[in-house]
């Protein structure tokens, strides 16, 4: 096995986990669904079970239906918490506004986050959902599970929550939409000590990281994405679940630069996988994408006719370095020039494929809007070599938490603070020279700050000096 | 040990701390890779598409995987889940995972498989009729729609989420279950500006929208409120302190200079803002966040307001539609929505797109210098002999 837990960790069994029998499991028919109508009229809402994308609506009555026919007994929560989310939604469009109470604090003893609280605004009317606290669960890497695994959190989730989940949020997290403050411990507690995993993060922490497939199932991956998100929510496992910072934070890796978890958008510290040797080009299956043998792309453009492959407008006259060319039906490459884009390795994955001295690109300080403005990350770390146990990156890492904990304002994200300082002190700070590669351009202004050590004679000056040869 | 009863269920409310668990992360990856997957890790050689949602990854060591993706609505019920996992045990051992787009993906290891449970995965739909789990979302066509809580869960929304989603994937479906674009289209939905989500770098992104001012609840506000913060959260800063006429601490806005993105309501529950009628959807379209060819973009608004037309959004629905099909109609293969609009330039893609250039589409905040044009190569379109009319420049 090429990855060890850092830890035992209990091998579950849904069979032995399961709260629910086989016939509470399906405890309704078809035909009763059909004619199944929920506590409440939500017009609105029945229009969203037309039309073939999935409609959530639908999914959602089944679930309510499915909980009327449990017993009383059989679930910790009130039994018409979807009805009551159908009927306030639909009330929410009747009134175009939403209808949760501003904020909610709760959580569990140990941690400062991981619980989002929400209250409805209009109890009375819809008590189930008067308490509907959210719970961000720690997901796997790369989001692949086996059944035991999640039938076990239904069955835990339908019994002590509503049903009703996210699979998953924008971050990663398994989101469990909808319990009351009660309950919260006891599902901690079988959280932990039955599921044997953990919440996420939440409120001004390092948030649950996330990343893209890499190399379970993609040829392009550039490191062990999945092994790098493991160990690093591992190895801070504190700053997780303990708010410690100025404001959020958060880790995403991508194996390489397509971004499929979005780091370089989505992350204040985004990884992301890169090699530094020679993109590999196998001519033979160069030849075959132009006798048209296959499809480019890995057909992607299937549904449209595009005419035949035409290696010349497609792969190297794109080419944004203009770096490549074709030599009596040779490829080439010039790699000292290549930026490595991705899109020839694209077009071509059966003949062209990332080098084998890979590492990563670590960009800093990606952010919506709020407050200063959406920021994309800028790169700061061109190239860096990530094996386990990543002591080189924890040790960055550790640099740049210091210097913004110290440094950062109250909500402040580190990409703000990297404005209000400046890039040149954000390099100083975790001791990087400057480079090059780290702006688009030089600066136009003329507005340069120097150190006073780095000015022969330094700044303290008297003016009567100034006045011996220069008369007033 | 099984998953607990009653209601405190293993928890001892009397010593909240004994036993207790805690740091122990996420499950390990590895176990819930497939065996295929384990076996084949790092050595994959390449992939294919073979039909829409339909991918094949082939090993060095020659084994194939093929993956199914089907649309997923993020938004899931366990019974919907447990239909998923039933699946899986029939077809997977047991075994199935979701993308980061919130699509799911089934993985087999022969064709054989492949079909009889593509085949069942159409066959499977909701008792009114739409399907659970279509097929698609791969290559050059409109995959599943990044999004947010909206009225279902959050408190500062100025739109919904899942039923704006579910408007436009279904009037987008042949693009999700085709490949018939020039490039993917990631189109995302954030129900206020915070954007959770990647609506600031999508090909098309749809975004809640408020319009008026918040309106001040003066006799609460100090009690719930840390007025700095509040002062603090505003990014252009309207918020000033204020004394109500019986003395109490408050706050004043200056409703001019306030552009509604809600952020100290975010801080402070006495300044809401929300509104039926000034609340709607604003549209950005030309981001992306793969280095593919161009560098990374963001978003720019197209549409500066549309209304909440609940629960089908026809507007939003009729906006996005026009903008991906002027884009199938005219950009070059590989091209995304922002790469097409920047070659034939923001005047051509407006005119293309048939959509109005208002004041709000004309940036105002800090660097919108930046945003300018600062040179004299454009081409001539309708807006463009307007502004000529009007200043007596042409007949």
């Amino acid at each position: 096995m090429a990855f060890e837990p850092k830890r035992e960790e209990k091998a579950l069994k849904y069979e032995e986990l399961r709260i629910y029998t086989d016939e509470e499991l399906k405890n309704y028919s078809e035909e009763e669904l059909k004619n199944f109508k929920i506590k409440h009229e939500t017009p609105a809402l029945d229009e969203l079970e037309k039309g073939p994308w999935p409609s959530f609506v639908a999914d959602a009555k089944r679930e309510a239906l499915h909980r009327k026919k449990l017993d009383a007994d059989r679930m910790m929560t009130d039994k018409d918490a979807v009805d009551d989310l159908l009927g306030q939604l639909q009330l929410s469009f009747d009134h175009g506004e939403t209808h949760w109470k501003h904020g909610g604090i709760v959580g569990v003893f140990g941690y400062g986050g991981g619980i989002i609280g929400r209250y409805s605004d209009v109890p009375e009317k819809f008590p189930a959902v008067a308490h509907f606290h959210t719970i961000r669960v720690n997901q796997p890497a790369s989001k692949f599970y086996n059944t035991d695994y999640l039938r076990s959190l239904c069955d835990l989730w339908e019994y002590r929550g509503s049903g009703l989940m996210n699979l998953h949020g924008s971050t990663g997290d398994i989101i469990l939409l909808g319990t009351t403050t009660e309950q919260l411990e006891p599902i901690f507690k079988d959280l932990t000590h039955v599921m044997d995993t953990d919440l996420g993060g939440s409120g001004s922490n390092l948030r649950t990281p996330s990343c893209c497939i890499g190399k379970a199932r993609c040829e392009w991956s550039c490191y062990d994405t999945q092994a790098m998100c493991y160990e690093l929510t591992q190895y801070y496992q504190d700053e997780l679940h303990r708010p410690a910072f100025p404001y959020k934070f958060k880790f995403k890796f991508d194996g390489c630069p397509n971004g499929c978890v979005a780091s370089i958008a989505r992350s204040d510290m985004s990884f992301i996988g890169t090699w530094k040797d020679e993109i590999r080009i196998d001519q033979e299956a160069v030849k075959a994408y132009m006798a048209g043998d296959i499809v480019p792309n890995g057909g992607a453009h299937k549904g449209r006719d595009w005419g035949k492959f035409d290696i010349r407008k497609e792969v190297i006259n794109l080419c944004p370095t203009k770096c490549m060319s074709l030599e009596d039906g040779t490829l080439k490459i010039d790699n000292e020039n290549c930026t490595r884009c991705m899109h020839c390795i694209n077009v071509m994955p059966r003949a062209l494929k990332p080098g084998l001295d890979t590492g990563v690109s670590i960009l800093f300080g990606a952010k919506a809007p709020i407050l200063e403005g959406a920021q994309m990350a800028t790169l700061t770390i061109p190239f860096m070599k990530v094996e386990p146990p990543y002591d080189n990156l924890k040790e960055l890492i550790e640099k740049v938490w210091e210097f913004w904990m110290e440094e950062g304002k109250n909500r402040e994200r580190l990409g703000e603070l990297i404005q209000r300082f400046g890039l040149p002190k954000f390099l100083e700070a975790i001791g990087v020279p400057p480079a090059p590669q780290m702006v688009r351009a030089p600066r136009s202004n003329p507005y340069i700050f120097w150190k006073e050590e780095d000015v022969p004679g330094g700044w303290d000056r008297k003016i009567e000096d100034y006045r011996k040869i220069h008369k007033r | 040990m099984g998953l607990s009863l009653g209601k405190n269920g293993q928890y001892n409310p009397d010593k909240p701390t004994e036993d207790r668990i805690t740091d122990i992360g996420p499950r390990h990856f590895w176990q819930y890779f497939p065996p295929a997957i384990q076996k084949n890790y790092g050595k994959w050689d390449h992939h294919e598409i073979l039909e829409p949602g339909i991918l094949v990854h082939v090993s060095e060591t020659g084994d194939k995987v093929f993956t199914v993706r089907c649309g997923g609505c993020r938004f899931m019920t366990v019974e919907n889940v447990r239909e998923i996992c039933d699946i899986a045990d029939k077809y997977c051992n047991g075994f199935v995972r979701f993308t980061t787009r919130n699509n799911i993906e089934f993985i087999v290891d022969s064709p054989e498989k492949l079909e009889a449970l593509k085949n069942d995965l159409l066959s499977r739909k909701h008792v009114s009729g739409s399907y659970k789990f279509p097929i698609g979302g791969t290559g050059a066509g409109v995959t599943n729609i990044v999004h947010t809580q909206g009225y279902i869960h959050c408190h500062t929304p100025a739109t919904d989420a899942s039923s704006m989603v579910k408007s436009v994937m279904d009037s987008l479906f042949d693009y999700f279950t085709g490949m018939t674009l020039p490039a993917q289209v990631r189109v995302s939905m954030a129900c206020c500006l915070n954007m959770c989500g990647a609506v600031h770098c999508s090909d098309i992104a749809l975004l809640g929208y408020h319009r008026k001012p918040p309106v001040i609840d003066h006799e609460y506000i100090d009690a719930l409120c840390e007025l700095p913060l509040v002062i603090a959260a505003c990014p252009v800063g309207a918020i000033s302190p204020a004394k109500t006429e019986s003395g109490k601490k408050t706050v004043k806005i200056k409703e001019e200079r306030c552009m509604f993105c809600g952020n100290c309501y975010t801080m402070c529950q006495a300044v809401p803002l929300s509104d039926k009628l000034g609340d709607g959807v604003t549209i950005l379209a030309g981001g992306k966040l793969s280095n593919r060819i161009s560098e990374p973009k963001f978003s720019k608004v197209v549409v500066p307001w549309l209304p909440n037309n609940f629960p089908r959004f026809p507007e939003v629905v009729e906006h996005v539609k026009k903008i991906i099909e002027a884009y199938a109609a005219n950009a070059n293969k590989y091209e995304r929505i922002g790469d097409w609009a920047e070659r034939i330039g923001w005047e051509k893609f407006f005119e293309k797109c048939g959509l109005p250039f208002t004041e709000h589409l004309i940036d105002d905040y800090r660097l919108a210098y930046d945003t300018f044009r600062t040179s004299t190569q454009f081409k001539y379109t309708e807006a463009a002999w307007a502004v000529s009319k009007s200043v007596g420049g042409i007949d």
